[in-house]
């Protein structure tokens, strides 16, 4: 790999302990991949923030940069923690957790990195602009990124994505390249699409249909008219979760999509193909579910609004968890919309969500408009599902037992 | 014999091979605590990795499995060495940050469990002592 006499200094040590280790990771995967050269980046999202999924061992290694002298060069903010920073204790989070949870937010913070723990950067403060090179490590983040925005990122890592924060560069291969980013098979949508539940049942069938490729193919979607924020973040957080897809295009929607012709080797989806992903991700009847989740991917300040006017004057059933970015809560709060909410009995739980947070065992069923969150209460917390479109996840939180 | 493959990570260590056919997913498949490899059905489980040269095709399963590898070297219970087929992202970052001497594009399956190996991290080899 080709290195500028800056980056062959970090390298060397000349910056330091943390930016050498933060170096040689980029040198590995670089050649492993094939790299010519490093790109330089503007933007970074580090996952790997709950003490739930890093464990003492994470945390070691995060204090270590921070003690090593690793300090970012580029904004960078972080996924979401295991906890709400400031209101876990309402959650039900124990004090052993909270307190190892914010020693990890510390050593981030030690590094420089903006302490804002979302999922949807891009939706608070954080959002880079068409043909950027960014290092990003959310999942969903990076299909949105991608797609709906135009900029260029691979699927990182934790470590990954702070070493880009820490040198400001990323090995330069996968879809950093125009070549990677060409759709290679064109899925044909003959079903109406009307809500974030069904953009993530689609979600799951693509991501289902993908699973035989050995080398994934870029998407090129056809038949859907238009798509808003929330409905495409569903649909991101969906096909990466169940696909592993880093780039879709959407005919007529998303940026790039103009720039090719549908590719020839073609798969149709119809009604039934998303009834039957939906019937699937739904394992139990919702008067039984005893935990309601709306916020994964984390919710935009119009969803919290929607939510706000469905609670309004009334009183919910169940423990139901409202997940979003600490800057869109605070939004709500201004408007008056977290008091009616909180007035309801709902609960808001920024910084975090119901993927990352410590809840194995606490619940029996989950009801949710989320596709990802169906797969990792299912497969992490051991949970039963409820999938439902969105005014009907909040009408369930109300459902007498 | 010495062989020539890829530098991944840097320096040198010896020890007695460890060979597998079986792809590792360190994060689920390798007790960070024990060393040993407990992933259900596979040709290693029940055996321990510690202070071994890791002979393996390639990595996978969850990204989480690089901060095994530190836990793994943290608890003094990490492989001597990471000799790979192909590695990916999971091994590599997880050398890197644990200190593992590693290197691939190594014909694997002329290696067998109990020779003595030596890697050097650096030069991209691994040698075969008789």
């Amino acid at each position: 790999m080709k290195l500028t006499a800056e980056e062959q200094r970090m390298l060397d040590g000349g910056h330091g302990r943390a930016t050498q280790k933060a170096m040689e990771i980029l040198v590995a995967l670089g050649t492993i991949y094939g790299a010519a050269q490093m790109v330089p980046v503007t933007s970074v999202q580090v996952s790997g923030v709950s003490y739930d999924n890093l464990g003492e061992a994470g945390l070691h290694w995060l204090s270590a940069m921070a003690d090593g002298g690793g300090r970012t060069r580029v904004l960078t903010t972080l996924n979401p923690a295991g906890m709400d920073i400031e209101n876990w204790r309402a959650l039900g989070i124990d004090e052993e957790f909270a307190r190892n949870q914010l020693r990890v937010i510390d050593a981030f913070a030690r590094m420089n990195v903006i302490t804002s723990c979302t999922c949807t950067p891009y939706l608070a403060g954080h959002a880079p602009h068409f043909g950027q090179h960014i290092a990003w490590a959310e999942s969903s983040a990076v299909c949105y990124a991608n797609s709906v925005i135009g900029a260029r990122t691979n699927r990182e890592g934790g470590p990954s994505a702070l070493a880009a924060a820490l040198t400001g560069v990323t090995p330069e291969y996968g879809f950093h390249l125009e070549v990677q980013r060409r759709p290679a098979i064109t899925i044909d949508v003959q079903a109406a699409l009307s809500e974030t539940s069904d953009f993530g049942a689609l979600g799951v069938v693509i991501g289902q249909r993908l699973e035989r490729f050995k080398e994934k193919p870029v998407p090129y979607l056809r038949g859907i008219e238009r798509a808003s924020v929330e409905q495409l973040k569903s649909f991101c957080a969906s096909i990466a979760t169940y696909g592993g897809a880093a780039m879709f295009h959407m005919a007529g929607v998303t940026p790039e999509a103009d720039r090719y012709a549908p590719p020839d080797e073609t798969i149709v989806i119809t009604q039934a193909d998303l009834d039957q992903a939906q019937q699937a991700l739904t394992s139990a009847e919702s008067v039984e579910a005893d935990f309601v989740s709306l916020g994964c991917p984390h919710l935009s300040i119009g969803e919290i609004a929607r939510i706000a006017a469905l609670l309004e004057g009334r009183r919910v059933t169940k423990e139901f968890w409202i997940t979003t970015a600490r800057a869109t809560k605070q939004i709500a709060d201004q408007m008056g919309y977290t008091r009616t909410i909180e007035a309801a009995g709902a609960k808001f739980a920024a910084d975090t969500c119901c993927v990352v947070a410590p809840i194995k065992g606490r619940f029996k069923a989950l009801v949710t408009d989320s596709a990802k969150a169906c797969y990792y209460a299912a497969g992490k917390n051991k949970f039963k599902t409820v999938i439902k479109p969105f005014d009907e996840v909040v009408l369930a939180a109300l459902e007498q037992d | 014999m010495k062989l020539q493959g890829r530098p991944i990570y840097k320096g040198a260590a010896a020890g007695e091979a460890l060979v597998t056919s079986m792809g590792i997913s360190f994060f689920g498949g390798v007790d960070p605590d024990s060393g040993i490899v407990v992933e259900k059905g596979h040709q290693l489980e029940g055996q321990s990795i510690s202070g071994r040269v890791l002979v393996f095709p390639t990595g996978k399963g969850s990204t989480v499995g690089s901060y095994t590898l530190y836990r793994l070297k943290m608890n003094g219970r990490a492989p001597a060495a990471i000799v790979n087929a192909e590695c990916e992202t999971i091994t590599a970052v997880g050398c890197i940050i644990a200190e593992i001497p590693c290197v691939d594009h190594i014909p694997i399956e002329r290696l067998v469990t109990g020779q003595t190996l030596s890697v050097d991290g650096a030069q991209g080899t691994v040698e075969m002592r008789a």
